[in-house]
């Protein structure tokens, strides 16, 4: 598949439209797993909810 | 699985567990649209003028789509929060943000990287390209609105009202192609009288546009569950404050 005389514009757009996306999943993925790690560290202090659940139950 | 209703959406737990549930068939069903979409759009013959670069329209047009999806979306959720006061709007409309920005980000990027082969140059200050800087420009506040203020209801009403003043700039984006002699061509998919483009185009670009619109979905889902344990480590830090200082 021959991309022409421009084929650093279309290579560098799509290179750059993957980089983003990568960057906001593990952005997202990190975020969780922080709180996740939070609210963990929050139940092992004995530190609970109103409603009398865990902090970390996500169910 | 039962089916998620607009009650189960207002309670935070619920709306937990039914998106840990949905989250990897979305994430599946994604990739596989994104995938097929790619494929088809790396097999799309050239254009007769524009040759090869044409393949940036895929990627560029789902992105720009989205950059003006996202925030209507975002404006539903102010509605949300200023009428009905749903209790997950303001939450939805803050995780929205960033990933609206990135949309933007892209389809400004790559629109510019489309101009320059084609036009001669990376930007041009005519009606369509400057709108949709606007539009970055708003995401980037809104986010810095939601930083700047840390009462999380408060910035969320602050925030619902520069939204819907924002949303002022969505018809003015999408027909300033038609209102102003733009240098960007005129809609060709979503026109009346159908589409323009043929179907070796026209296919792969509904694919990675639907494909691009689900991970939309799927990283908006996920971004809640995330502001979702964001503020309830906010309220059991604060519960905890509390105790001791009792």
């Amino acid at each position: 598949m021959s991309l022409g005389p421009y084929a650093s514009f279309v290579v560098i757009s799509y290179a750059l439209v993957a980089a983003v996306v990568v960057i906001l999943i593990v952005w997202i993925t990190i975020d969780y797993r922080r709180h996740q790690e939070r609210l963990g560290e929050l139940e092992a202090r004995g530190v609970v909810r109103r409603s009398g659940r865990g902090a970390a139950d996500i169910r | 699985m039962k089916p998620m209703t607009l009650i189960d959406l207002a309670n935070p737990t619920k709306f937990l567990s039914q998106t840990a549930r949905m989250l990897p068939w979305l994430a599946g069903a994604t990739a596989i649209l994104l995938l097929v979409g790619f494929y088809q759009a790396a097999m799309a013959p050239d254009d007769y003028q524009q040759g090869a670069t044409v393949k940036i329209m895929f990627i560029h047009v789902p992105n720009a789509w989205l950059s003006m999806f996202v925030w209507g979306v975002m404006s539903l959720a102010a509605l949300g929060t200023l009428v009905w006061r749903h209790p997950l709007a303001d939450v939805a409309a803050k995780a929205a943000a960033p990933i609206g920005a990135a949309f933007t980000f892209l389809a400004l990027v790559t629109g510019s990287l489309w101009g320059r082969p084609m036009w001669g140059a990376y930007w041009e200050w005519d009606a369509r390209l400057t709108s949709v800087l606007i539009l970055f420009l708003m995401y980037l506040g809104l986010i810095a609105l939601w930083r700047a203020v840390e009462d999380p209801s408060r910035a969320g009403r602050a925030a619902a009202i520069l939204t819907l003043v924002g949303a002022i700039n969505l018809p003015i984006t999408k027909f300033s192609v038609d209102w102003w002699n733009t240098l960007h061509q005129s809609a060709s998919v979503i026109r009346k009288g159908g589409p323009m483009l043929d179907r070796a185009f026209l296919i792969p670009l509904l694919m990675m546009t639907m494909g691009f619109s689900l991970l939309f979905i799927t990283l908006h889902l996920a971004a809640i569950r995330n502001e979702i344990l964001r503020r309830r480590v906010r309220s059991l830090q604060m519960m905890q404050a509390n105790q001791r200082a009792a």
